[in-house]
């Protein structure tokens, strides 16, 4: 052949070792996404006797990692520097590639946050490696190879993708998807702290402002969610469903249709073109469960749903369905609840 | 301002069926269309090119039929269009993807800013962006909500993080990834339309490159591999109530108790 073939590199598995998690964070407030990730980690760890890490980089940051320790990371690596304050995304990068030609971990769990999804492409690209995104079930094999699933096509098919001929293998996971451990009184492993030559956080991006977005209760955070479909006959009768919400210190969220009719605000939407949510319950009022509706709630942990007909797709993703009116069985649960305190 | 925008053709749909016996996606007969993210990267490209003078093109990676977005953005009023298109890109995953758009960027001409769309519809990673920054060493941000200003040098824009609002200045050369809704995009001028169908698309092959590897570029230069594809789960441990109302939100009740919800 005219053209010399490369010979095709082959990664020596056993250099790389650990798995490691990106700890997301706001001012050393960590986002609970990290200790779910550290939960899988230490799950796909054992598999293969590895070490959990933890690579937590910002400013004034070092006594929070303390709390890492409390998840069940190994070996917590800080780097906390006057110039990681803000999040950038250069910088940032430097500081990942830095942990990563020290560490050499075998595969890299980063949540799927607006930093997270930011930064992992970033150090996937400058290690010249794959990054699978939004995965939902990870495992490991015998090879240290990671099997990541995830959804594309905005939830409608599931691949199942690896990485097996380099390393570091990178995933994002979004908050939610997996179960955050306990937290243990007890401290387990070490912190280890990491400096990084400042010339390497140089940068011509300049953060100006941050101002706090208005705190709001919103529906990604309900551990409780009555949601209302267009069974709902008028915007009136909403009322009823927002006392069963509030019955079970819930939150009121909705379908499309009902965003449409200007009836809730648009935070309140649950679906593909609104807000993934996670509740630990959710019931679906008067919802047909198309799937644009369920790619945004098919994760909650227990799914009730009440439609009166028997056919209504939202039945599939439901665990307990309810054949019904709503207009009947939600006022009589309200007074069956009311009855019961 | 010289601004390039990185548009995608993506299937109509997202209906995707996946053949059972071979586990491949059933994409025959389903028809393309540009990514909609991408319609507010192109609107946030001409709006900065009204305010700031300069020119707009665009550059796509796919198969020859992939032309039809690059006319889609001219009917739009786009100024020239790049297609990166060989058979050496085929099946090429994010990383893939990102270098060969990055050698066609650099192949294009000199840019200040390149902007992306949020994610794809199809492959949905939202990785592109961030991946293509990185290879041509570029400042970058995601989820750009608002442009502030520019000058010659740099712009200042608005993005959205989870709890905060951050104004961020980059200096030029670099790349933004918008929000959807950041502007409304407009629709193609059938004017425009006429007045630009007989325009010429510049082609780029591997040959055209700096980096002509076959090795770094579609399949063999993705790291990841679609082990298989399969439709999700449905849920089956599922159990339906039905029958008299009253008995019905007993039992209703009577589980809420026992998940410890009331
Ligand atoms: C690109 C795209 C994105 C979309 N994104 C979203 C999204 O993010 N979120 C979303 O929700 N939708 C989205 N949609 C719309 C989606 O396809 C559905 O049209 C929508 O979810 C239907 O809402 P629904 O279930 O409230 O209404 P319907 O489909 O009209 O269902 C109403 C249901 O209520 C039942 N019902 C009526 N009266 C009663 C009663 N008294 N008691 C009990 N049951 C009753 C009926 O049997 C029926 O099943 C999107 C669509 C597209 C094309
Ligand atoms: C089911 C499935 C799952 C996949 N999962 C992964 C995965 O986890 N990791 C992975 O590395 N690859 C994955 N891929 C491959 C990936 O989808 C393709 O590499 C694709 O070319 C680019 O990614 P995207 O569609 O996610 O684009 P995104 O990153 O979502 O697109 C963001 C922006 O980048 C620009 N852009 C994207 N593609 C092009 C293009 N071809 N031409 C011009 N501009 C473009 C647009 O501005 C777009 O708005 C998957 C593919 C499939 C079919």
């Amino acid at each position: 052949a005219l053209v010399e073939e490369e010979p095709v590199e082959i990664v020596d598995k056993s250099k790389w070792n650990g798995i490691a998690v990106y700890v997301d964070h706001e001012d050393g407030n960590i986002h609970p996404v990290t200790f779910e990730l550290i939960g899988k980690a230490r799950e796909l760890a054992s598999k293969i006797g590895h070490e959990v890490y933890c690579v937590f980089m910002g400013s004034g940051i070092t006594n929070s990692a303390d709390e890492l320790l409390h998840y069940g990371a190994d070996k917590v690596f800080v780097y906390d520097d006057e110039k990681l304050k803000n999040y950038i995304s250069e910088t940032y990068t430097a500081v990942f590639e830095d942990f990563i030609n020290k560490v050499k971990p075998s595969v890299i769990l980063v949540g799927a946050t607006t930093v997270g999804r930011e930064l992992a492409p970033r150090v996937a690209a400058r290690f010249k490696t794959g990054l699978t995104a939004d995965c939902t079930i990870l495992d490991i094999n015998g090879e240290t190879d990671l099997i990541q699933i995830r959804p594309a096509f905005g939830g409608n098919i599931m691949a199942q993708i690896v990485t097996p001929n380099n390393r570091p293998q990178l995933a994002t996971v979004r908050y939610k998807v997996m179960n955050s451990p306990e937290r243990s009184d007890e401290i387990h492993g070490e912190k280890i702290i990491c400096k990084i030559d400042g010339r390497k956080l140089e940068t011509a991006t300049e953060v100006l402002e941050i101002s706090p977005k208005e705190k709001v209760k919103t529906i990604e955070s309900a551990d409780v969610i009555v949601a209302l479909g267009r069974g709902v006959k008028s915007k009136d009768d909403i009322k009823i469903f927002e006392k069963l919400a509030n019955l079970l210190d819930g939150e009121i969220a909705c379908t499309r249709p009902l965003i449409e009719a200007g009836w809730l605000d648009a935070k309140h939407q649950i679906g593909l073109s609104g807000r993934t949510v996670r509740p630990r319950l959710i019931i679906a009022c008067g919802i047909s469960g198309a799937v644009q509706f369920t790619a945004g709630m098919n994760n909650s942990e227990y799914i009730f749903a009440i439609n009166k007909d028997e056919k209504a797709p939202i039945f599939k993703t439901a665990h307990y369905g309810i054949t019904g009116d709503i207009y009947e069985i939600v006022p009589a649960l309200i007074k069956r609840i009311e009855e019961g305190r | 301002m010289k601004i390039a925008v990185c548009i995608k053709q993506v299937p109509d749909t997202n209906k995707v069926e996946v053949d059972p016996v071979t586990g491949v996606l059933k994409r025959n007969g389903v028809d393309s269309k540009m990514n909609p993210y991408d319609l507010y990267a192109l609107e946030t490209a001409l709006r900065l090119k009204e305010q700031y003078g300069g020119e707009v093109r665009v550059i796509t990676m796919g198969p020859p039929q992939a032309e039809a977005v690059i006319y889609e953005a001219f009917s739009m009023g786009v100024d020239d269009g790049y297609l990166i298109t060989d058979r050496a890109f085929a099946g090429a995953d994010v990383l893939a993807t990102s270098r060969a758009i990055s050698q066609g960027l650099k192949k294009s001409g000199e840019f200040d800013i390149i902007i992306c769309g949020k994610q794809s519809t199809d492959g949905d990673t939202a990785q592109v962006g961030p991946e293509i920054s990185e290879y041509l060493s570029l400042s970058s941000v995601t989820n750009v909500t608002e442009i502030i200003s520019a000058d010659a040098k740099s712009i200042t824009v608005k993005r959205t993080l989870p709890l905060a609002v951050e104004t961020v200045k980059l200096a030029f050369p670099c790349l933004i990834s918008v929000e959807k809704d950041i502007y409304i995009p407009r629709l193609p001028s059938y004017l425009k339309k006429q007045a630009t169908k007989d325009r010429k698309i510049t082609l780029f092959t591997l040959g055209d490159f700096d980096d002509t590897d076959p090795m770094h570029y579609g399949l063999n230069g993705s790291p990841t591999q679609v082990q298989r594809i399969f439709p999700p789960e449905v849920n089956d441990k599922r159990e339906m109530w039905q029958g008299e109302s009253g008995e019905i939100v007993s039992k209703f009740a009577g589980k809420l108790k026992e998940l410890k919800f009331i």
